[in-house]
């Protein structure tokens, strides 16, 4: 097995992907000859060719609205939206036209596509590279939105989302696009199920639910409230929606507490989700009120952002609150 | 009415001053003290100083992300601009913004923008206001070739043109949308042509001669201003380093960037300014006060305090 990080390990699950299937296209801004600029693509031009590995002008809404007619007339466009916060001028492309062709053509068609996109904070990026806007698109019926927290996992659930008959959000968690490594194998066909969640720490006192670069601070806050005597289950969500909600469910039935953790804002953030579906799928079992460790209610900041996000300092005390109540 | 040499030596010194201000933050960056991203005007000075030479204090400026040129002009001081870059509170946008996102109500730069092209119909908007009530000021929208391929901008544009606004639309085409290079985003390479199809004025002009631009400009600020008629403008400009500091900009050859290098703006001025009898030594002291400017500001935006957290829910309601 070759040690990777996310970057490689994506490119990696394009190659594979587009190695065994001719109709698999890549599209965006710099993703040819630049490789992107976070340089997933990268090198995949040279392989495949520019008629396959093509960039784009700037205009995100005329990215996303021709890999529509791709995928109607057969292709698998995997377009890149170069930032997640620049996926917005494509908002309406992807509410209007990939999350519905499905359903308004009565099944006949669908615009089926992954849509690639780094997503969260932690570069420094301010308020227009560090946002994580899943929640706009899980609230749109018709899209799956799925976020790694490792590269392994990023790879198999690439191949999964490739393969998945629906249109897939695939969010990037780009803090930890080059710290995150492990075994992936290089250049083999793997899927990793979507709709999967994983138990990546056995506990039995409280659930704490998270995805993509804050998995590894739910980790290391779990580490810590076990050193108070606190044994915590920790979540990784893996495909945010449609959410395993049978594994959550397990958990809380066995801790009887939670604590959800995600970049984005509080309010109609996918943790108000989560615990609405606790609360109706688990009530009986709850021992505390389901709490949320968020971002804020505020545009993200630049010189802030560790302050913004839920890191282990926030999490922690959210453990130790729905422990002791 | 103040002498052309005058004008011309204050032009030079603050194109000079952006090129300083901006290796000042290139080495902060590479020292770690600015993060994020840090995109350099460098080589585009001819281009906002002339055109910012040609507005009134009344009009307003909006440009993308690219932005310390138009705010230094604008008046913001090279102080509030490090700071700024520092992630500091004494910043122009209080350390919350950063180097894309500058603002300063006080000098009408209505701001930096990080979305491609999502900007303009905000300067559209500007000068839809201006009109509404009859302010006489004009509204400067600078943006990127790369931005002529966004829906935004061609409603804009569309929307200016046929509300007859008072607005000077400046594209400062630098040939690389990234690295994407201009025919690679745009079937027809003359971007001013954008304005036949809305029936709109256009110009096109290198950004060379820092007086040229900013005659250019004045055609176009007067017609907004006296008969309320947008303008597209295309002007020709190039920038030596990558697009961001993270990029290494090896999408062109070291022969490109030495030809555009022949053509720079403050090379021009400078020799203009000995064709009309300004000394070496006067020369000399305009750089070394820049330098000292530059110095100060970098010292200042050392020392300063980084926000509060109580900040960060500060600003986001009245």
């Amino acid at each position: 097995m070759t040690q990777m990080n996310m970057v490689k390990a994506i490119n990696d699950a394009l190659r594979v992907a587009m190695r065994q299937d001719s109709r698999v296209v890549v599209l965006g801004e710099d993703v040819g000859k630049v490789g992107g600029v976070f340089r997933v693509t990268e090198g995949l031009i040279n392989e495949f060719g520019a008629e396959r590995v093509f960039d784009t002008p700037l205009s995100e809404g005329g990215i996303i609205g021709t890999a529509v007619g791709m995928a109607l007339y057969g292709l698998i466009p995997v377009p890149e939206i170069q930032f997640a916060d620049f996926i917005f001028p494509a908002f309406d492309q992807i509410v209007s036209e990939v999350a519905k062709f499905r359903y308004r053509s009565g099944g006949e068609y669908t615009s089926k596509m992954v849509i690639r996109t780094p997503v969260g904070g932690g570069i420094r990026g301010g308020h227009y590279h560090s946002q994580s806007p899943e929640a706009y698109f899980i609230h749109t019926p018709g899209l799956k939105v799925v976020c790694p927290s490792n590269p392994y996992d990023a790879k198999g659930l690439l191949l999964a989302s490739l393969r998945d008959p629906d249109p897939v959000l695939f969010f990037e968690p780009k803090r930890i696009y080059r710290a995150a490594r492990a075994d992936v194998p290089e250049g083999e066909d793997y899927t990793v199920p979507l709709s999967v969640a994983k138990v990546v720490r056995p506990g039995n006192q409280v659930t704490v639910i998270a995805w993509g670069a804050m998995l590894y601070e739910a980790i290391e806050a779990s580490n810590k409230a076990a050193e108070a005597g606190i044994d915590c289950e920790v979540i990784d969500l893996r495909t945010i929606w449609p959410v395993d909600i049978d594994t959550i469910v397990n958990s809380v039935k066995k801790t009887g507490r939670v604590v959800v953790v995600h970049e984005a804002p509080k309010s109609c953030g996918f943790g108000a989700e989560l615990v609405s579906l606790i609360n109706e799928k688990a009530f009986d079992y709850l021992e505390a009120p389901p709490t949320r460790v968020t971002g804020w209610d505020t545009p993200f900041p630049y010189t802030l952002e560790m302050d913004y996000l839920p890191l282990a300092g926030r999490i922690l005390p959210a453990i130790q609150s729905v422990a002791k109540y | 009415m103040q002498d052309e040499r005058d004008v011309l030596l204050g032009l030079y010194r603050q194109m000079v001053l952006i090129r300083r201000f901006e290796e000042a933050a290139a080495k902060a960056y590479s020292q770690g003290k600015i993060g994020g991203f840090l995109h350099l005007y460098i080589g585009q000075e001819g281009c906002a100083v002339g055109a910012l030479a040609a507005l009134e204090k009344r009009d307003y400026v909006v440009t993308t992300y690219r932005d310390h040129a138009q705010a230094l002009i604008r008046g913001t001081s090279a102080r509030a601009c490090m700071a700024e870059l520092f992630g500091k509170v004494t910043g122009c946008s209080k350390g919350l913004g950063g180097s894309m996102h500058f603002f300063d109500a006080d000098n009408h730069m209505l701001g930096g923008y990080g979305i491609v092209g999502g900007h303009v119909p905000i300067a559209a908007g500007a000068a839809f206001a201006s009109k509404y009530r009859g302010d006489g000021a004009v509204a400067v929208c600078f943006f990127g070739e790369g931005s002529a391929t966004i829906g935004a901008f061609s409603e804009a544009l569309g929307l200016a043109a046929l509300w007859k606004l008072p607005i000077v639309f400046i594209c400062e085409n630098n040939e690389y949308s990234m690295g994407t290079p201009l025919e690679r985003s745009l079937a027809v390479a003359d971007v001013s042509q954008k304005a036949v199809s809305v029936g709109m004025e256009r110009d096109r002009f290198r950004c060379t001669d820092v007086l040229e631009v900013r005659d250019r400009v004045a055609v176009a600020v007067k017609r907004a201003r006296e008969k309320n008629e947008p303008t597209l403008i295309e002007a020709l400009t190039y920038r030596y380093r990558g697009h961001s500091m993270s990029d290494p900009g090896k999408y062109r050859t070291q022969d490109e960037i030495d030809e555009r290098k022949k053509l720079d703006p403050i090379l021009h001025a400078e020799g203009a300014l000995r064709a009309k009898g300004v000394s070496d030594d006067e020369l000399a002291k305009v750089n070394a006060s820049v330098e000292a400017e530059v110095e100060d500001c970098v010292k200042f935006a050392d020392e300063s305090a980084e926000p509060d957290e109580s900040l960060i829910e500060a600003f986001n309601y009245a």
